[in-house]
């Protein structure tokens, strides 16, 4: 059970996938410019990490070494377009707002990243804790950035007005500037916390 | 004439792949770090985008449009992708080995770049014919080349330069690349 708790939070913090490993970037940085925008990436992203963890995990032995990458791309591009799918459905508005980064989750290299070190070696009860913890890792870095970016760029979280009508706020972290220093502050920030835990 | 000529400035500069549309971040910051490696994933990339747009556009008009099987489309483009990267290496290995040896590492990264299938979706996205597309992904390709080689450059200088310690490496490169992207969005405007 401890193991099983170590799977899980290891990839909240210590490999947070973000942070500290930066896989995955590119959704990170361009679909951040709002608080639902983030969560809902971030929630697409977990579902294909869990589905492809658990189907990985459970093929690994039946697919030979040599096409395993190829075939890992397979399966995780058959998940992806589920979700395409799901999200045109019932979410048009986050489709809109997502656009070509939820094709583009096939190539997320944290999804691969984690297919070809964890699942691939695990079983399925270890894949699916990974594919959990990992996923809420991301989810929560892609919260904590597009929290950051909304509040400053648009003085809003979640659409809700934290500043009176008319306050100037700091239009930059809305545009693409702004993704890459928040995501840099970020970083840094986290890097300055641990080391202070560390010297303690 | 005039309207290539817009789609061009808008790959390079107003829509770059990087600065723009927040593609191919990751081989941004990882290979990065010298120079001439930049330049030799900047060519890799501009070979591969370009092909697999054009392939891209039959497979959309020729194939997933005519059988009805669009959805299809994530799982086909980025099988030609990787088969197409596969065919590459395979191709250098054999015609030249030195092109092979200083572009060889790269080749397996670009698979997971996601500017080549982001691009590739794009000019689908955006209905160009063939000709526009082929453009476009060579000229996007030309804007990833300029981003990455600018930031090379950055990072050199980076490494003699004294950086607060919680800033060291990472962090900093993302802080230079915002002012990079801050100065790219001069171009915003120019094109629609």
């Amino acid at each position: 059970m401890n193991e099983a708790l170590n799977i899980l939070t290891r990839g909240f913090v210590r490999e947070n996938p973000v942070t500290k490993m930066l896989l995955g970037l590119c959704p990170v940085l361009a679909v951040t410019s709002s608080a639902y925008n983030g969560l809902g990436m971030g929630i697409a992203t977990t579902f294909v990490l869990l589905g492809s963890n658990v189907v990985i995990s459970l093929a690994a032995k039946a697919i030979p070494n040599t096409v395993r990458i190829p075939s890992f791309i397979l399966v995780i591009a058959t998940f992806v377009t589920i979700v395409d799918l799901l999200i045109k459905a019932y979410s048009p508005e986050l489709n809109q707002a997502l656009g070509i980064f939820i094709p583009l989750i096939v190539v997320n290299c944290m999804i691969l990243g984690r297919a070809e070190a964890f699942a691939s070696r695990n079983g399925l009860w270890y894949s699916i804790i990974d594919a959990i913890g990992m996923g809420l890792g991301f989810t929560f870095a892609l919260l904590l950035l597009s929290a950051f970016r909304e509040v400053l760029g648009a003085g809003t979280i979640f659409n809700i007005p934290l500043v009176g009508e008319g306050a100037s706020t700091i239009l930059v972290f809305a545009l693409p500037p702004g993704a890459f220093a928040g995501l840099g502050l970020i970083i840094a920030g986290l890097n300055a916390l641990e080391k202070k835990k560390g010297g303690n | 004439m005039g309207e290539m000529l817009l789609v061009i400035v808008s790959a390079i500069f107003v829509n770059n792949v990087v600065f723009a549309r927040f593609l191919g971040i990751c081989p941004y910051l990882g290979v990065s770090r010298k120079l001439d490696t930049a330049i030799g994933m900047g060519f890799a990339v501009t070979f591969v985008m370009t092909v697999a747009t054009a392939i891209g556009y039959f497979l959309q008009y020729a194939v997933l449009i005519p059988f009805k099987i669009e959805f299809m489309q994530t799982v086909m483009f980025i099988l030609v992708i990787a088969s197409l990267v596969q065919l590459v290496e395979i191709i250098l290995k054999k015609v030249s080995k030195p092109l092979y040896s200083s572009l060889g590492i790269f080749l397996p990264l670009i698979t997971t770049n996601c500017a080549i299938l982001g691009v590739a979706l794009i000019s689908i996205q955006e209905e160009y014919d063939l000709v526009t597309s082929v453009v476009f992904s060579f000229f996007s390709a030309m804007g990833f080349i300029l981003a990455i080689v600018m930031f090379a450059g950055i990072r050199e200088k980076l490494e003699a330069a004294d950086v607060p310690k919680p800033f060291e490496n990472v962090p900093i490169g993302f802080i230079s690349a915002a002012i990079l992207s801050l100065a790219f969005m001069g171009f915003a405007g120019l094109v629609k």
